[in-house]
């Protein structure tokens, strides 16, 4: 364990961002206080499909995106052990067209320390017998499944053990700014109804999709485009193995497993207001067709849930679908970009990242208070889920 | 959207005027904040608006001060448990067309209160066995793997005793070696509507003792014995009555009942009698 300083550092925003940069804070020895509006992850985290990434889906197009992806898949299995189904995945070419892929795919994923597997068509109906019995080639990945939640409360047990202070029902309703500093937050407790302020040496915008909000509090800005997709859950489970379809990302284009559930996503927009999401219905028909071209039982199953996640992607104005953004993170200081001192936004990336981004960000972190402390969250096996709770004082 | 879609498929489409309307009474709680009380919401709805929608345009539009859990809006997380015209209900896919004009919204029972919607979860976990842990494979201490990843990620995890029960959902063939993440998704709906736990905070409950008869197929490392005595003490699994309300109440078929009931026969019995059949 890290000696412990004084600095005091306020996260906003409980998601997979905040979850995992109040971790590492917590493990580098600083006072971190975490707030969120709502409840832990019920913005854009709690909503993803549970696709524990491997890189293969990002690998042909940005092979950097694709290493990321599989050195932190491989980080989280073993800090995380027993959170993930790591039943791999599958790509699968349902088309001649789809076949033009299969090359790229391999090299690709390759090139990027992703193990790639060819299989033939018998193999994979072996593997997964409700596939399209039409498909031409299948690839094997090291993809897997994850409870996003309970992935990120194990982040939060663990900051919570490590003197973290996280609390939910805490909305940030303006940020304390004095001649160009920011110096803490103005918050409503949302539990007591009363309002009060929090003090911190810096203060860390991880409010996702709402980041442009909050910076906006202090005169900044942050290009971030709030770009939602839709998700349909179906009742009964049709696969245990992830199933992508072998070409360029698209609509409807993947099939995750989540417990007696197959999720089917997804779509892509963009809005301006995060908190104004709507479903609509070509999307959900949308997701039943392409979903059903990989598994033709998903045409007739029943419809649990649909909904849509808004992600936090970067980039200027202007995108029309969210897929030319940046899937990749970025950290903002605002000092740099808009004057504001003890302020900073980390936003973008993805769960399967978290980790990687949220060392990345304490890193900046740290250089802004001085303080120099390495970042261990590597190897730090993380605490259960259900720790979160019994952490809890009443 | 790159392409029209095609033609519309599966989903039920139930044609509703534009403006049809619910009035939801929303139970209101706030600590130090005076007497619980109902506030009414007239709240625009249209063919797939489930409570949770309803709730959180009541949030966004009438009042900012509403306090509520939810997550993963696909009944996966089991962090949006409420009571809806008095039964347990996850918000997320509790369709306001399956009550009437009326809908009364309430926190779950037999949990404290934290604020208007929102239970304390603490309630929930405490009722889970503190000297014995019980710990599903989703969240497994560090195995002898701790600090490498095998190279094929399928043997470096546990694999999975497969409850009988739990082939419902499955399509792969039995026998497959995949492994899957369990059933009971710690909603706290069964507590909430379990008859015995309104009479006792006591009784541990139809979700823990659930998981310790899942215990028992898969210990962990757990004695067996340790996990019986447990569940054989005065506030454990002699207190069901047999309501089967936990069973109707679960969003996941998880049926914490018939567990209820093998860890009786497990007692009774000293092992699993049905097992004999199979």
């Amino acid at each position: 364990m890290s000696t412990r300083h004084d600095a005091h550092v306020l996260i906003v925003g409980g998601g997979a961002t905040g979850g995992g940069l109040a971790h590492d804070l917590a493990l580098r020895g600083l006072r971190v206080t975490l707030v969120d509006r709502g409840e832990l992850t019920s913005g854009t985290t709690g909503r993803h499909h549970g696709l524990l990434h491997s890189g293969a889906r990002y690998a042909v197009g940005d092979r950097e995106a694709g290493v990321e992806c599989i050195r932190e898949n491989t980080i989280l299995r073993r800090i995380a052990p027993g959170t993930f189904e790591c039943n791999d995945g599958l790509f699968v070419a349902v088309c001649e067209e789809d076949l033009e892929y299969l090359e790229p795919l391999v090299e690709a994923c390759t090139a990027a320390g992703i193990s790639a597997q060819r299989l033939t068509p018998e193999e994979a109906l072996r593997l997964e017998p409700n596939l399209n019995p039409e498909l031409k080639a299948a690839v094997r990945v090291p993809d897997a499944t994850v409870d996003p939640m309970r992935l990120i409360l194990r982040f939060f047990a663990t900051a919570r053990h490590n003197g973290a202070d996280i609390r939910p029902y805490m909305e940030v309703i303006g940020l304390l700014l004095h001649d160009g500093l920011v110096s803490g937050a103005a918050v409503r407790d949302h539990v007591t109804g009363k309002t009060g302020e929090i003090e911190a040496d810096l203060v860390v915008n991880a409010a996702g999709p709402w980041s442009g909000r909050l910076a906006a509090m202090a005169g900044a800005g942050v290009p971030i485009r709030p770009s939602p997709g839709v998700l349909l859950a179906l009742r009964g489970r049709f696969c245990n193995m992830v199933i992508n379809r072998m070409h360029k990302s698209g609509d409807g284009d993947i099939v995750v497993p989540q417990r007696g559930l197959s999720i089917v996503g997804t779509s892509s927009w963009v809005v301006e207001d995060p908190d104004e999401l709507s479903v609509p219905e070509d999307h959900v028909e949308r997701m039943y067709a392409e979903g059903s071209k990989l598994i033709p039982a998903l045409r007739c199953a029943e419809r649990r849930a649909a909904w849509s996640a808004a992600r936090p992607l970067v980039g200027p104005g202007g995108a029309a679908t969210g897929r030319e953004l940046s899937r990749t993170f970025q950290t903002f200081d605002h000092r740099d970009r808009d004057g504001v001192e003890g302020f900073v936004t980390i936003t973008g990336g993805k769960s399967t990242t978290l980790r990687g981004m949220a060392e990345l960000c304490a890193d900046v972190v740290c250089r802004k208070l001085g303080i120099d402390e390495p970042c261990r969250t590597r190897d730090t096996v993380l605490l259960p889920h259900t720790a979160y709770y019994s952490a809890t004082a009443q | 959207m790159s392409a029209e879609p095609e033609a519309p498929i599966g989903t039920t489409q139930v044609p509703l005027e534009q403006t049809d309307v619910r009035r939801l009474r929303v139970y209101r709680y706030e600590r130090g904040g005076g007497a619980e009380r109902f506030d009414e919401f007239d709240v625009p709805v249209g063919p797939h608006t489930t409570v949770l929608d309803a709730l959180l345009w009541i949030k966004l539009h009438r009042d900012q001060s509403l306090t509520l859990r939810h997550s993963c809006l696909h009944a996966s997380c089991g962090t949006c448990g409420v009571q809806v015209d008095g039964r347990e209900e996850l918000a997320c896919v509790c369709s306001v067309h399956d009550h009437g004009a009326e809908i009364t919204v309430e926190p779950l029972a037999n949990l404290p209160i934290l604020a208007d919607l929102v239970v304390d979860m603490n309630g929930f976990f405490a009722r889970f066995p503190h000297e014995h842990p019980i710990i599903r494979a989703s969240e497994a201490p560090t195995g002898p793997h701790d600090g490498e990843v095998d190279a094929d990620p399928h043997h470096a995890e546990v694999t999975l005793h497969h409850h009988p029960l739990h082939h419902q959902h499955r399509a792969a063939p039995p026998g497959a070696d995949f492994m899957r993440l369990e059933d009971c998704i710690e909603c706290g709906l069964c507590v909430s509507a379990c008859p015995v736990a309104s009479t006792s905070y006591e009784y541990v409950g139809p979700a823990a003792l659930g998981a310790a008869e899942r215990l028992l197929e898969e210990p962990r490392g757990v004695k067996r014995e340790d996990v019986l005595e447990w569940a054989s003490r005065p506030e454990g699994v002699w207190r069901c009555h047999v309501g089967l309300e936990c069973t109707r109440a679960c969003p996941t078929d998880a049926i914490p009942a018939e567990r209820i009931m093998a860890l009786r026969r497990e007692l009774i019995f000293g092992h699993d009698d049905r097992k004999d059949d199979q």
